[in-house]
């Protein structure tokens, strides 16, 4: 990947950046104030000066003062002192410079100028005082020491300065580096995943940092995508061994047609070859109508429906059913507003639960159902004494080809719940599993509308 | 009898027009909405089979315009789209009855005597059926067999109506329960076999000879 283009380098770029605008920032009033300090220093040195001056000047008279400066010149107490007495017409009289600067002139006040000591310019500050007697007296310091420290000052912020903008690209080259490192392992195990390698998982470090937990959510999304392709495989599955039943079936009564030679008996195995392929049919219609109404294809008319009129009209019809296993179907309808919903569907719904209840309830056992409204949401519930489902199993059962009984009863074709499930979800309801001791209770709660 | 079956699959339509042959009518094919509009509006049928969905002209559109021409021949629609809204969508363009691919051929046929059966004879004036010796009053909602009375439910009565109405043809289990129960659904058992054999208890157990027969593979025969 190229570096130059990568998000991390261009951010990485623009914080070294701002880090060299601050820095330059923090250099530049270093100096300044440091200018700003010494020159107060100075300032405050030869105004010290001065007073002392004027104060000698005042006791002892120009005599004295004179003397006190030639002494202080002799002695060199101060290297960078300078001194300077000149008449009115600023011709000098005595001093450690040779000449009145052209700088400056007579008034009282601060001055800066330039002279030559031993053959080098050197710069100085100067106060000038004015004496009565018409004379002029220059107080002053060198002061290119003081230039020299601002210039090595200078030189260790500008190299401060460059240090830091030159250790932020590194840094910055090398932590995108390692960015770049982790997305490419990331990228890396997509890459083997989109090649059909569904074991692999993204490497995490431990640290819990944000990569880890980008690299976490992948794994469980990971993890997630397995399992429904598992679900997938397995429904897959199911369909084949389910359907290979009746199919091997149909085959057989179709080969014993064949080779009867009674006309008869051809009749009779055509007539199984028939139901069997019935059979076929039906499990087909079945999952493509779930499969329709998962996937939003069905056309849904949905209207205001009594919950009651349904599971009456549901129970007169399976009653027959009932008396004849000598199951006792009783119920308890006190719904009291209308459901929004789609009359067919809800009837298959309600028909496919009576069903299993009367399925799976043993001969002289009971089956209830109920509705009942509370909060605008309503209730229906249909309860058999039969053997009821583990409370391990009650998540599976709605999966298409689930069926509790491993025998795999020949009377059903597992997918009763599934399409009670999908058309629980295209009503918004929720549909719950519970022990009724003995028995299940099977409960759809259709939300307020 | 002529039939027009409009249907863009010609294995199926072939396969219904052998099957329509061996029972005595005259079929007419056509493999598109276009041509089947021009035979429907051109020629007198007894009823017309058509597909849904037809290249060209789809099959609602052919319904609609026949009706718009007040062409008062029944219809029967075919189509892989059998959801009630599919249904519904149907019979609202104009159509008289629905069958959802696959079918079986007995299904066919039972619909399509009825259809034919419904368009020939008005059940307006009738307020008595009869098969042999079996006789509805259905003012008084009395049933009786050679002169002895047959109590029944409700519901039993509207299904020995149905029954009657279609006396010699054969009903399927979906019909009863889309015309007795009124409702469009998939039974997980055959719950109405219950019901007729509980139907016919009461009205064959008790005479030697049985009025109600089950066609296999296909459903029940009054008569």
């Amino acid at each position: 990947m190229n570096l130059f283009r990568t998000t991390t380098f261009q951010l990485t770029i623009l914080y070294a950046l701002v880090l060299a605008l601050s820095s330059i920032a923090v250099a530049a009033f270093l100096y300044w104030s440091t200018i700003g300090y010494l020159n107060r220093q100075t300032d405050s040195t030869i105004d010290v000066e001065i007073t002392g001056l004027r104060e000698q000047y005042r006791l002892v008279g120009l005599q004295g003062l004179s003397r006190v400066i030639g002494e202080r010149i002799r002695n060199a107490d101060d290297p960078q002192a300078v001194y300077l007495f000149a008449d009115k017409s600023l011709r000098p009289l005595a001093g450690n410079i040779p000449a009145w600067p052209d700088l400056v002139n007579r008034a009282d006040g601060w001055y800066s100028f330039s002279h030559t000591i031993d053959d080098k310019q050197v710069r100085a500050r100067a106060r000038v005082l004015a004496l009565p007697e018409g004379l002029f007296l220059l107080v002053g310091r060198n002061i290119s020491d003081l230039d020299k420290l601002l210039r090595l000052v200078g030189t260790a912020l500008g190299w401060g300065v460059g240090l830091v903008i030159a250790l932020s690209l590194v840094g910055g080259i090398f932590m995108s580096n390692r960015v770049l490192k982790r997305i490419e392992n990331i990228n890396q195990t997509t890459r083997r995943i989109i090649t059909g390698d569904m074991t692999q998982r993204v490497l995490t470090r431990g640290t819990g940092d944000e990569f880890d937990r980008l690299a976490d959510i992948l794994n469980r999304m990971l993890d997630q995508i397995e399992h429904l392709m598992g679900g997938i495989q397995h429904v897959g599955d199911n369909i084949a061994h389910d359907l290979r039943t009746p199919l091997t079936r149909l085959r057989h009564s179709l080969e014993e047609a064949l080779i009867s030679g009674d006309a008869d008996q051809t009749r009779q195995g055509l007539q199984v070859a028939i139901d069997n392929a019935d059979q076929l049919l039906a499990t087909f219609s079945a999952l493509l109508r779930i499969a329709r109404i998962e996937s939003g294809g069905y056309v849904m008319r949905k209207e205001p429906v009594s919950l009651n009129r349904l599971v009456s009209d549901a129970i007169e019809l399976y009653e027959v059913l009932a008396e004849e296993r000598r199951i006792q179907v009783t119920s308890d309808l006190h719904e009291s507003s209308d459901i929004d919903g789609d009359r067919d569907l809800i009837f298959q719904l309600i028909t496919n639960l009576i069903d299993n209840a009367l399925k799976y309830t043993p001969r002289g056992g009971e089956v209830h159902v109920a509705t009942t409204t509370s909060d605008g949401s309503t209730l229906l519930t249909i309860s058999d004494s039969g053997c009821g489902i583990a409370e391990n199993e009650r998540e599976k059962v709605t999966q298409r080809f689930y069926r509790v009984d491993t025998s795999r009863n020949e009377s059903s074709s597992g997918l009763g719940l599934s399409l009670v499930q999908a058309i629980v979800n295209c009503h918004d309801a929720e549909l719950s599993l519970a022990d009724n001791s003995p028995g299940l209770s099977v409960s759809v709660e259709f939300a307020a509308t | 009898m002529r039939i027009l079956v409009i249907e863009d699959d010609l294995t199926l339509a072939a396969y219904v027009r052998k099957g329509l042959d061996e029972l005595g009518y005259a079929v007419d094919l056509a493999a598109d909405g276009k041509q089947g509009l021009f035979l429907a509006t051109s020629e007198s049928y007894d009823a017309i089979i058509v597909d849904r969905m037809l290249p060209g002209l789809d099959g609602l559109t052919v319904v609609k315009t026949l009706r718009a021409t007040n062409t008062l021949v029944p219809v029967l629609f075919l189509s892989a789209l059998g959801e009630v809204g599919d249904r519904v969508q149907g019979l609202e363009s104009g159509g008289d009855d629905y069958l959802t691919k696959p079918f079986a051929f007995s299904e066919l046929k039972a619909r399509l005597d009825a259809l034919i059966r419904r368009s020939t004879t008005s059940d307006a004036a009738v307020t008595e059926l009869s098969v042999e010796d079996l006789k509805m009053d259905l003012l008084g909602r009395i049933v009786s067999r050679r002169g002895e009375l047959i109590n029944l439910q409700p519901r039993e009565f509207r299904l020995l109506e149905y029954l009657m109405r279609h006396a010699g043809q054969v009903v399927t289990r979906t019909m009863l329960l889309e015309h007795v129960w009124d409702y469009h659904f998939d039974p997980q058992t055959n719950v109405i076999d219950v019901h007729i054999s509980r139907l016919r208890s009461k009205i064959d157990k008790a005479f030697d000879k049985a009025l109600l027969e089950t066609v296999r593979g296909a459903g029940y025969r009054l008569g």
